[in-house]
């Protein structure tokens, strides 16, 4: 098993530049997940660590070896792409040993690894089957297969589950999982899905723009966000925001809204007065009340029932903000209501730098 | 859901207007065949005395044995085969190798190759006869099989170049990655796993050069005058003498030279129609 070192990675096509400096360190046996919009540039970072795209500066190393110009073949490292990538000519057997065959191992070694995968896998009945015979999760699980077989020093997922319908797409999380439990192989998993993250890594990299944005436990991401994007992108439903100036008043602060309301912000160092902030809070943080004093006016205007819980969309001004309960509130559309929020639960960000004004909680 | 929506007289219609015009196109098609084969079984006694029929009174197999005994008709066949042989060879060597670097490589000037490639398909083929003989004479080209192997293959290649290119892009990258990966050489992982899926496109690139190869007339005629090196379209000409067409012995030898080609297609048919990729990605 290996380690990962990268260091002041970038990465250019011409003139324009799409990884600028990453900076990760990946310990031996961790699961990394590098989350992020289309085009923020993790995809192309899994593939220069996996050697299909050359690093224009900086270094990647495997157990401390720079391996830059090392060619794929060489890296020791399997991966398991979007499409899957089987060799359609092949049988699933073919498809699973190929990389051992091209290493001339010994058929006797071949044949029990292919069947220890198979088992671990259940494909078991598929091994003589093209992989056009196949159901769109048996491919899955032969990419899967293909690269287990490799006893490799690292695994590469490609956002593997994006062609499954959500329900294999639940059960290979956990599969996916289990099986990085077993193996205890380094893993670095790339996905735009904020679920897939939360509930896989054991750190997660918010990546923006070729940027790294936070890098951290997935609860550390969620309860603590560096910044707007990573609130505003991890956490479903997504994060409330509301525009305001801070202003000192008594031994806090408050926030005056942009629609002229006042919220009690929690004590942060980096607060001044009228200060420009962007005031983050989760949906499960609000609540629709009686009217008090520190209630925001609402009106309904959309009630989402989710079985478990409900998600009620209201508009403060021209604010929209979502609250998500576990009640079945006894609302209608169009009412008006009054929503009050934990202070302790608020996040504060500079709406110059949209970067996370520290609180002490 | 439409189709089942309709009442049976519309689907009759459909059906009538589907297959009529399929039985349309293969009557225009196959008819010169078939009077190509009339013609060469008709004696020739009967060939001006019987008026227009659609199968002679009397058979005859003597125009076919006169093309293959009496005539130079064997040494054109053998001529056509090595110059169409050697074309499609070649021509399909190169053009996969250009496809393939069209389809998967970035590099400076690739959009100004492709414009060249398309500018040369371009121009009428008769303007350029005298030029290319101009360059063919010193370089004793003239009269001879290669300088024919050589004039086709630099037509066809162009054509057969985005053919291939079309082909290998349809094949996805991340399939040679996942070799590459797995312990391939890019050049490995072309020829285990790209390779075996392009057999249609290489066999469709093979047919299409082959044929046009076979069927040339225009340089042949123009190149090549010495009997040995004269392709079978340019021999069909010798029919024509001043005075006569041996109409029976020219449909014959067309007919002969039918064969090859249709063996070629029947050989290659299997990878024309195959759908290989299918179940290689998500499907």
């Amino acid at each position: 098993m290996a380690s990962i070192q990268i260091t002041e990675a970038t990465k250019s096509y011409g003139n324009t530049a799409v990884l600028h400096g990453i900076d990760l360190n990946i310990q031996d046996g961790e699961f990394i997940v590098l989350v992020g919009p289309s085009g923020c540039g993790k995809s192309t970072l899994l593939r220069m660590i996996a050697g299909l795209e050359e690093v224009t500066s900086g270094s990647i190393s495997i157990n401390e070896r720079i391996i830059n110009d090392l060619p794929p073949r060489d890296r020791d490292i399997a991966m398991v792409f979007q499409s899957y990538a089987l060799y359609p000519h092949m049988s699933v057997e073919e498809n699973i040993s190929y990389a051992m065959t091209l290493r001339k191992s010994p058929k006797e070694k071949i044949a029990s690894a292919v069947n220890g995968v198979s088992s671990i896998l259940g494909l078991n009945g598929l091994l003589e089957r093209r992989p056009k015979a196949l159901s769109g999760g048996q491919r899955q699980r032969v990419a899967m297969g293909r690269a287990i077989v490799r006893d490799p020093q690292a695994f590469l997922f490609d956002e593997p589950l994006s062609n499954l319908d959500a329900r294999l797409r639940e059960q290979m999380r956990s599969e996916i999982r289990k099986l990085h439990r077993k193996l205890n192989a380094t893993s670095i998993y790339v996905t735009h899905d904020q679920i897939e993250a939360m509930t896989m890594a054991d750190r997660i990299v918010a990546m923006h723009d070729g940027y790294i944005q936070q890098v951290g436990t997935p609860l550390e991401i969620y309860d603590k966000p560096a910044n707007v994007f990573v609130a505003s992108f991890i956490g479903s439903p997504a994060m409330n925001f509301i525009k305001g100036t801070a202003s000192a008043s008594g031994d806090g602060y408050h926030l005056q809204t942009d629609q002229g309301h006042q919220i009690i912000l929690p004590e942060s160092s980096g607060l001044k007065d009228r200060m420009d902030v962007i005031l983050g809070v989760r949906p499960e943080h609000l609540m629709i009340v009686e009217e008090g004093p520190a209630s925001l006016p609402a009106t309904v205007d959309l009630i989402e029932p989710m079985g478990l819980s409900t998600l009620v969309h209201v508009r403060v001004g021209q604010d929209s903000l979502k609250i998500f309960t576990l009640d079945r509130p006894d609302i209608a559309e169009g009412t008006q209501v009054h929503v009050s929020y934990i202070k302790e639960k608020l996040h504060m960000f500079d709406a110059r730098t949209e970067m996370r004004l520290e609180s002490p909680v | 859901m439409a189709y089942y929506a309709k009442s049976k007289g519309q689907r009759v219609v459909d059906w009538s207007v589907h297959y009529g015009l399929l039985a349309c196109y293969l009557f225009f098609a196959l008819f010169p065949l078939f009077w190509l084969f009339k013609v060469a079984v008709t004696p020739t006694k009967l060939l001006y005395s019987e008026g227009i029929r659609m199968w002679p009174s009397e058979m005859t197999w003597t125009n076919f044995t006169q093309v293959m005994t009496d005539t130079d008709f064997p040494q054109f066949f053998i001529n056509s085969a090595i110059v169409s042989g050697s074309t499609a060879f070649i021509s399909t060597l190169i053009a996969a190798a250009a496809g393939y670097s069209f389809s998967r490589f970035h590099y400076r000037g690739k959009a100004v190759i492709i414009v060249l490639m398309l500018i040369t398909q371009m121009f009428p083929l008769v303007m350029l006869i005298a030029p290319i003989f101009r360059i063919l004479t010193p370089l004793g080209l003239t009269d001879s099989l290669l300088g024919l192997v050589v004039v086709y293959t630099a037509f066809n290649v162009p054509f057969a170049t985005f053919l291939m290119q079309s082909f290998f892009d349809g094949i996805p990258k991340d399939l040679e990655e996942a070799a590459m990966i797995d312990g391939n050489t890019r050049f490995g992982a072309l020829v285990k796993i790209i390779f075996p899926l392009t057999l249609p496109g290489i066999a469709a690139t093979l047919g299409f050069v082959f044929t046009a190869a076979w069927s040339e007339l225009l340089f042949a005629l123009m190149l090549v005058s010495s009997p040995d090196a004269v392709t079978f379209p340019v021999g069909l000409l010798t029919f024509v003498s001043k005075f006569s067409v041996d109409f029976g012995q020219m449909m014959a030898a067309g007919f002969l030279a039918l064969i090859p080609a249709a063996i070629f297609f029947f050989l290659i048919q299997r990878y024309l129609v195959q759908g290989l990729t299918a179940g290689a990605v998500k499907g």
